[in-house]
């Protein structure tokens, strides 16, 4: 993949956003966020899950409305809040998760919705000729009349790019284009994307991958906490530079007090599960090991093999030196793991359960429950006991957890987890989406745990967080984990390398 | 114009909406009843008195009510699981295939010792027609609402067969009916000399026992967390294959005591035309009872009175008693609508 430095001539932008402020509650989504695009160009949007890149997507289409600021797209601003009006100016989105009818055939799909009700004269032939017509100007190769059902997941992406050509984009958003496809399928993508911007057509990419942006894109726009951080012309930038801006911050010295390393309580070596390989962790009692990754490179599998909900491939799990027979969430938790899952909504709770339901989700059947039967007034007073104790604004332990903030619905997990008095904790982004107070408590609980002698897992995407806490850093990357760099050992400029694939043996 | 999620619904948004459905649903049926030629306030009177008016149409509709009371405790118990059982009926049918194959001299015993057995033969018969459907969707992730659907056909006529083959009576005059049950095998009426059998007394002790699982036993609180989130579910640890397969048994045993209370409390032998639905009606009762198993006695009572007493309605002044039918399905589509206004409001922009 060569990189594109032809560069776009600066002449007026094709679309500009100005000045973009999104608030959620007490979280900034976007702080006043403004770029511009202009004809031909490639820019890319880097940042990690919950850095604003999907929020700011929605307010350009309309799904959002923002706070303050503007979108114009062709020098026109566009009116807030009406999903149509980016469409019908040229705005075309090629989402990451297609949206495509299974049963119908490719042209089908693509003429979808481009003709009002009234309209009765679809002219198949007409619409394949187009479709014929654009899929050869851009190398996109699909047959028109295939059903979509059969098609392969990079070929239905050349329809989703379709659709937005045949309803005459100028500009294309791509969200992840890549991450479902094969390198071959990539490629073709990016062949493809070069002959459309060689037609004047521009291009915002939203990606993790760095060697993806620097392949394709001019310029690269970084967000971080809702913020744009960093603006760099591609020839102006490396991949690991580029990496260590987008997880932000600066080598620091960690808040909490150094301690020996007691001994593993965990250790994998040569773990394999999904998509880990290989992967070699000790963690030890009295220690907080920081896991930092661009997103997407294996720290879901790596946090759900220690919380027992993925099963080990090969390689060996130990806890305090025994290899657990069967590893199951049950088993995880009776072996004293405790642990704070990603995604508090959809895995840490369940929304219209209330308060005590969800605090005794995972000890329900050995503390709150005889022969079967439940004790509620139990499960109350335990429930009221972590309210107290950690904190948690709310109306009561009948409230449905659904009405919560994050920051309290954390903390409530936080006690669940807590209280068990676990001697592993896996914390998987334990604070993203959080307010800074709530932040602040989470990683005093956690610092406070470690002093009691836990072995703490932190996964994180924030650089920051993984410094300021962090006994022992590994850096995750494609499913490999390096060594692990004991505190201050490394500078940012070397995370960054690692975080972009690099000083990994490739040969296993 | 959009629909905007209210995070916690005031009371009278919980209740005046679904008070809303069931008085609209009147007005409808007033409106088609004028239609058909009768006043609609004559109408309702005459339904009305043709369900309670009597102690015999009393007894009428508690009977009418039985059966459904076991298909919608069936339908709500899996419905909350998500488990999506559309086959109560089938399951209906093999308690009351068992009740037959059972009760009509192959087991000699006395009552006291038969009934229950009985009893459990029929539930296990229908737990094990859903566990089938449940382990397909567990095994394999084959849609349970097409098995479970589907099933029901092929089950009638594997009915339909027993019934023209090996269980037809010798007596019977070649219709296709099974032997009468031993005196033994019939459920007794609750008061000598009226009409109403024990089956309806086990229905009212089925929806308290639904309604105490649900509360108080571990196995209520996995079953409601796989319904509303399996995923978290899971994570958190409870086996989320052995719950549904759990709600499997238990929903479909439920339906098959229905099946066992047609035949043992009321008509004494399977005929292909035992159950006019009530499988089908079952989830009807659920829906309105919002899943609710205490809520299912009530929802199954109001569509008895409704079906009883259109039938005598019909009979006095000749509206058709399809009136019927067209009450309860307004009734079902308006409190599904109601149910969203509680949930949601609509906001113009």
């Amino acid at each position: 993949m060569t990189a594109l430095r032809m560069g776009a001539e600066r002449g007026d932008p094709v679309l500009r956003m100005q000045g973009i402020t999104k608030r959620f509650g007490s979280v900034t989504a976007n702080e006043d966020i403004s770029f511009s695009l202009h004809k031909g160009e490639v820019i890319a949007l880097l940042g990690e899950n919950g850095a604003g890149k999907t929020t700011l997507m929605n307010i350009l289409f309309g799904q959002y409305l923002a706070d303050e600021g503007m979108v114009e797209a062709f020098g026109k601003p566009l009116p807030a809040g009406a999903p149509r009006a980016a469409l019908d100016a040229g705005v075309g989105m090629v989402h990451q998760h297609f949206t495509l009818a299974d049963n119908l055939t490719v042209w089908e799909n693509i003429a979808l919705g481009t003709q009002g009700l009234g309209a009765f004269s679809l002219r198949p032939a007409r619409v394949k000729d187009k479709i014929r017509d654009l899929s050869a100007r851009f190398h996109l190769s699909v047959d028109p009349d295939a059903r979509v059902g059969a098609l392969t997941v990079g070929e239905r992406q050349r329809v989703e790019i379709l659709k937005a050509l045949y309803r005459e984009a100028k500009v294309l958003i791509l969200d992840e284009p890549t991450a479902v496809l094969t390198p071959q399928e990539t490629d073709a993508l990016f062949a493809t994307l070069r002959e459309a911007i060689s037609m004047g057509l521009s291009i915002v990419f939203i990606s993790h991958k760095l060697h993806e942006v620097m392949a394709i894109a001019h310029r690269v726009l970084v967000l971080r906490h809702g913020r744009l951080v960093a603006e760099r012309g591609i020839g102006d930038t490396s991949a690991e530079e580029l990496a260590s801006i987008m997880v932000g911050g600066e080598v620091r010295a960690p808040d909490v007090p150094a301690m020996p390393a007691g001994p593993a309580l965990l250790t994998l070596s040569k773990a394999s599960a999904g998509v880990l390989q290989d992967v070699n962790l000790s963690l030890n009692a009295g220690q907080i090991t920081g896991i930092a990754g661009v997103s997407g490179n294996g720290q879901g599998a790596l946090s759900d093999l220690i919380s027992g909900v993925l099963s080990l491939q090969s390689g060996e799990m130990q806890i305090a030196g025994q290899t657990p027979a069967q590893w199951d969430a049950r088993t995880a938790i009776a072996h004293g793991v405790g642990r704070i899952p990603e995604d508090r909504h959809k895995t840490g709770t369940i929304a219209d359960f209330d308060l005590t339901e969800n605090a005794i989700l995972e000890t329900y059947q050995t503390d709150f429950a005889r022969a079967g039967w439940m004790d509620w007034t139990k499960a109350r007073r335990h429930t009221e006991h972590l309210i107290q104790t950690y904190d948690v604004r709310c109306p009561g332990p009948d409230t449905r957890i659904r009405l919560l903030s994050g920051g309290n619905m954390q903390k409530l997990i936080l006690g669940r987890v807590l209280e068990e008095n676990p001697q592993i904790i896996v914390a998987n982004q334990p604070v993203r989406g959080l307010d800074i107070g709530a932040v602040n408590y989470v990683h005093a609980r956690l610092a406070a745990a470690r002093e009691s002698g836990s072995a703490i897992l932190l996964i994180s995407e924030d650089l920051d967080e993984i410094m300021k806490l962090s006994d022992k850093i590994h850096v995750i990357s494609e499913g490999r984990l390096s060594p692990a760099f004991q505190r201050g050992a490394l500078t940012v400029a070397e995370l960054g390398k690692w975080m972009a694939g690099q000083g990994f043996a490739h040969a296993s | 114009m959009r629909l905007e999620a209210i995070s916690q619904p005031s009371v009278s948004r919980r209740i005046f909406p679904p008070m809303l459905a069931i008085v609209a649903s009147f007005v409808i049926a007033a409106l088609l009843a004028q239609i058909a030629g009768g006043n609609p306030f004559a109408v309702f009177g005459l339904i009305f008195k043709g369900a309670l008016g009597s102690q015999f149409a009393l007894l009428e509709t508690l009977n009418r009510a039985t059966p459904l009371i076991f298909t919608g405790l069936a339908v709500a118990v899996a419905f909350r699981a998500k488990l999506w059982n559309i086959g109560a009926e089938a399951q209906l049918y093999a308690g009351a295939v068992i009740t037959v194959v059972l009760g009509t001299g192959a087991l000699a015993w006395p009552a006291p010792v038969l009934l229950p057995t009985l009893a459990i033969g029929a539930a296990l018969a229908g737990a094990i027609v859903l566990l089938i459907p449940a382990m397909l969707k567990t095994r394999f992730g084959v849609d349970e609402v097409v098995t479970t659907l589907l099933f029901n056909f092929i089950f009638l006529l594997f009915v339909s067969y027993l019934l023209e083959g090996p269980l037809k009576d010798p007596m019977g005059m070649g219709w296709p009916k099974s032997a009468r049950l031993i005196p033994e095998a019939r459920l007794p009426r609750i008061v000598e000399g009226l009409r109403l059998h024990w089956g309806f007394a086990l229905a009212l002790i089925c929806a308290v026992a639904i309604w105490v699982i649900d509360r108080k036993t571990t196995l209520g609180f996995e079953m409601r967390a796989v319904g509303q989130n399996p995923e978290a579910a899971r994570f958190a640890g409870i086996p989320v294959t052995k719950v549904i397969l759990k709600t499997a048994l238990l929903s479909g045993g439920l339906a098959a005591l229905g099946g066992f209370s047609e035949v043992a409390g009321l008509k004494g032998s399977l005929t292909l035309d035992l159950s006019p639905g009530f499988g089908y009606t079952g989830i009807v009762v659920a829906m309105l009872a919002l899943l609710n198993p205490l809520g299912v006695v009530a929802a199954a009572l109001f569509v008895a009175i409704i079906f009883v007493g259109a039938d005598s309605m019909s009979r006095a002044i000749g509206v058709p008693t399809y009136l019927a039918d067209i009450m309860l399905a307004s009734a079902l589509l308006l409190m599904v609508l109601a149910i969203l206004f509680t949930k949601f409001r609509v906001r113009r922009d």
